[in-house]
C-alpha cells in the first residue's frame, strides 16, 4: 500500500509539474508577459523597470524557474482589479464554491438514489420509464439555460426564491457561510438544484444498472432462499453493494462539479471562484487567471489522488492489480 | 405479377437480388426504433434550416438596415414595423428571433460537426497509431488521454479560450483539444483487438506499407464504435460551445450562436422577458435530444455484443 501510494504521488507531482509548463507556457510564451503581468495604465519608464524587476529579459527557463519559486512560495502574482494578492482573493471566495458543490452533491444522491432504486426494482414499470425518459433530458439539458429558466420561473413569476447572490452567511472558523442560515439556504436551493441536475441523472442511471446487476447475484439468491424480508434484501445486501460503486462515481464527479460551478455561478451571480474566473477573463485580469488554474489543477490531482486511493482501499481487486 | 394468366407471357422485369450490405443491415435495423427514426428526422430538418436559413427566413438579423429599433423586446406574435410577425417576438434590437435562431443553428451546428470531425480525424489516428505501434507509443499516447480525461471538459476548454480569446476558430481548435481523447481512446480500444485479427497478418504478409494497413484495413473495423462516440460528441460540442458562448468565453457578438442568444437574454429575464433566452433554448434542447435519440439507436445497432 505504502509503495502503491509514494508512487501514485510522484506522478501526482509530475503532472503537476506538468501542468505548470502549460500553464506557463500558455500565459507566458503565447500571450505578451509584458501585457499580461504589467498594468495597462503604466507608462514606458515604469514598464521597463517592471520588465527588470520581474525578469522578464531573461532566457525562457529561467523565467519558468523563478515563476515555479514564486508559486511555490504561494506568490502567484497580484490582481490588477482588486490590487490584492491572486492567490488570496481565489481562497476567499472557495468557500462559496465548495458550499455549492456539496450542496449539488447532496441533491443530487437525495433525488437521484431512490428514484435509481425504484427503476432497477420495477424496471417495467410506467413510472420507471418516465424517470428514465427524464434522465435523458437531463443529460441533454443545456445546464446554463436550465438555471435561467428556474430564474423565470422561481424568482420572477412565482417570486418563491431570490434570483442571485448568497444572502445571510455566518462565520464560522473565519470562514462565510451561506447553508446555515434560512436565507442563506433559500439562496442556495436555486443553484445547488441547477448544478445537481446532470448529477440526478448519472446516479439515477448508476443506481439502477447496479440494481438490476446486484438483483442476479447469487448472494440475493441466497439471502431470499434464507427468508429474508424483501426489505432487507433490498436495503442491507442490495443497496449496501451497489453503494460502493455510486458513492466512487459520486466522488469523482466532485472535481467535476466544481469545474461545473463555473457556469451555474454565472448564472446565478453566486459570488464563487467560478464566477470570479469568468469575471477576470472577460476582463483580462490575468494573474488571477493563472493562479485559478494553479488551484484548479492542484485541486483535480489531490481528487484524482484521493478517489484512487479510496477505490483500492475499498476494492482489494485493484490493489492487487497494481502490485 | 399476371405474367401467369396472360396467355403471351409479357417480359419480366428483372428485379436486381437485394445483396445485404452492411450499410442496409445497420439501416433497416435503426429503423426498428421509432424515437430514433423521429430524432433522425428532426435532426434532418434543423439541418436543412440552418443551411437554407438565409432563403427561409424573413429578415436577416445581421443586415442593420433591416432592423427597426423601434420593434425592439415585441412579444412574441407581434406585427412588426416591416409588415411581418415576429412569431417569437424581437430582441432589444428589434431582431426577429425566429431569423436569429435559425442563424444562430448555422453557428451551433458548424462549430460542433467541424469540431468534432476534426477531433475525430485526430484522435483516431493517434488511437490507431497507438494500438498499432504499442509499446514506448501506447504508453506516451495513453497517458496523455488519461491526463486530458481527467480534467473536465468545461475547464480544459476555458482554460485554453483564457489564453487564446474569443473566435470561432479558436473555439473550435478548444473544442477539438477537450474532445480527441475520447477518439483514441474508443479507436485504441477496438483497434488492440482487431489488430490481433488473421487479416491484419494477412495484410502485413503481402509487404502493404504500414499506413495502408492501419487506414485501409484496420480503421474499416474499427469504425462501428467510432461513429457512435462521433454522434454523441457531436451534441457535447454543440452544448459546450453554447455554454462558452453563454459565459462570453465563446464565438463573437458578430456571428451570435445559440448560447449567445440565451446570454443575449439574461438581462431581459428578470423583468419578464422571458422569449429572448427562452426560444432559442428550446432549438438548442430539440438539436441534442435529436442527436441524442440517434446516437442512443447507433450505440444498439452497432454494438455486437447485443446481436441477436
Amino acid at each position: 500500500m505504502s509503495v502503491y501510494l509514494l508512487r501514485r504521488l510522484f506522478q501526482s507531482l509530475l503532472v503537476m509539474l506538468a501542468m505548470s509548463v502549460i500553464v506557463f507556457v500558455g500565459v507566458y510564451a503565447i500571450g505578451d508577459p509584458v501585457e499580461i503581468l504589467i498594468s495597462p495604465d503604466a507608462d514606458q519608464i515604469e514598464r521597463e523597470r517592471a520588465i527588470k524587476a520581474l525578469g522578464l529579459d531573461l532566457p525562457l527557463w529561467m523565467q519558468y524557474l523563478s515563476f515555479l519559486g514564486n508559486a511555490l512560495r504561494g506568490d502567484l502574482g497580484r490582481s490588477f482589479v482588486f490590487n490584492e494578492p491572486a492567490l488570496q482573493l481565489i481562497l476567499q471566495r472557495m468557500p462559496a464554491t465548495l458550499e455549492l458543490a456539496f450542496g449539488a452533491m447532496f441533491i443530487a444522491l437525495l433525488i437521484g438514489l431512490p428514484l435509481g432504486l425504484y427503476a432497477g426494482l420495477k424496471p417495467n414499470s410506467m413510472g420507471a420509464k418516465v424517470v428514465m425518459t427524464g434522465s435523458i433530458l437531463g443529460f441533454s439539458l443545456p445546464t446554463f439555460w436550465v438555471g435561467l429558466m428556474l430564474i423565470m420561473v422561481f424568482a420572477v413569476q412565482l417570486g418563491w426564491l431570490p434570483s442571485t447572490g448568497r444572502g445571510t452567511t455566518v462565520d464560522v472558523f473565519g470562514l462565510r457561510w451561506s447553508f446555515l442560515t434560512w436565507d442563506g439556504l433559500r439562496h442556495l436551493a436555486m443553484p445547488a438544484l441547477n448544478l445537481a441536475l446532470f448529477k440526478i441523472s448519472l446516479v439515477i442511471r448508476l443506481t439502477r444498472a447496479g440494481v438490476r446487476e446486484t438483483m442476479l447475484m447469487d448472494y440475493v439468491k441466497f439471502a431470499r432462499a434464507k427468508g429474508l424480508s424483501p426489505a432487507r434484501v433490498t436495503y442491507v445486501h442490495v443497496f449496501k453493494n451497489i453503494l460502493i460503486p455510486v458513492v466512487t462515481v459520486v466522488g469523482l464527479e466532485l472535481g467535476s462539479t466544481i469545474a461545473f460551478s463555473v457556469v451555474t455561478e454565472s448564472v446565478f451571480a453566486w459570488p464563487g471562484m467560478g464566477k470570479l474566473i469568468i469575471d477576470s477573463i472577460n476582463v483580462l485580469d490575468r494573474p488571477v487567471i493563472v493562479a485559478y488554474l494553479m488551484i484548479i489543477v492542484l485541486m483535480f490531482i489531490t481528487i484524482n489522488l484521493l478517489v484512487d486511493l479510496a477505490y483500492s482501499a475499498l476494492d482489494p481487486r485493484v490493489r492487487l492489480e497494481n502490485k | 405479377m399476371s405474367a401467369t394468366t396472360a396467355p403471351v407471357p409479357t417480359p419480366v422485369v428483372v428485379q436486381p437480388p437485394k445483396v445485404e450490405t452492411p450499410f442496409r443491415r445497420m439501416a433497416s435495423e435503426f429503423c426498428e426504433s421509432k424515437t430514433a427514426v423521429v430524432g433522425l428526422v428532426i435532426f434532418a430538418i434543423i439541418v436543412l434550416i440552418a443551411v437554407f436559413a438565409p432563403l427561409i427566413t424573413p429578415q436577416n438579423p445581421y443586415d442593420l438596415a433591416q432592423l427597426d429599433i423601434m420593434d425592439g423586446r415585441m412579444e412574441p406574435g407581434t406585427v412588426g414595423g416591416a409588415g411581418f410577425t415576429y412569431w417569437l417576438g424581437t430582441d432589444d434590437q428589434g431582431r426577429d428571433m425566429l431569423s436569429g435562431i435559425m442563424y444562430g443553428l448555422r453557428i451551433s451546428l458548424l462549430v460542433g460537426a467541424g469540431s468534432a470531425i476534426i477531433a475525430c480525424a485526430f484522435g483516431a489516428s493517434l488511437g490507431l497509431l497507438a494500438a498499432y505501434a504499442g509499446k514506448r507509443t501506447d504508453t506516451v499516447i495513453m497517458r496523455l488521454v488519461d491526463l486530458q480525461l481527467s480534467f473536465p471538459s468545461i475547464l480544459a476548454a476555458l482554460m485554453i479560450l483564457a489564453f487564446l480569446g474569443k473566435g470561432v476558430f479558436n473555439v473550435v481548435l478548444a473544442l477539438v483539444i477537450v474532445e480527441w481523447a475520447y477518439y483514441a481512446r474508443t479507436v485504441r480500444g477496438t483497434a488492440l483487438v482487431e489488430r490481433r485479427r488473421e487479416y491484419i497478418e494477412a495484410a502485413q504478409c503481402l509487404a502493404l506499407p504500414t499506413h495502408r494497413v492501419i487506414f485501409r484495413h484496420l480503421l474499416p473495423n474499427c469504425l462501428p464504435p467510432l461513429i457512435v462516440v462521433g454522434t454523441m460528441q457531436i451534441a457535447r460540442a454543440i452544448a459546450l460551445e453554447a455554454t462558452l458562448s453563454f459565459l462570453g468565453l465563446g464565438v463573437p457578438i458578430t456571428e451570435p450562436s445559440l448560447g449567445l442568444l440565451i446570454s443575449n437574454g439574461y438581462e431581459y429575464m428578470l423583468s419578464g422577458k422571458y422569449w429572448i433566452s427562452f426560444y432559442p433554448g428550446i432549438a438548442l434542447l430539440v438539436t441534442i435530444v435529436s442527436i441524442n435519440l440517434v446516437g442512443d439507436q447507433l450505440r444498439d445497432v452497432l454494438n455486437p455484443r447485443l446481436k441477436k
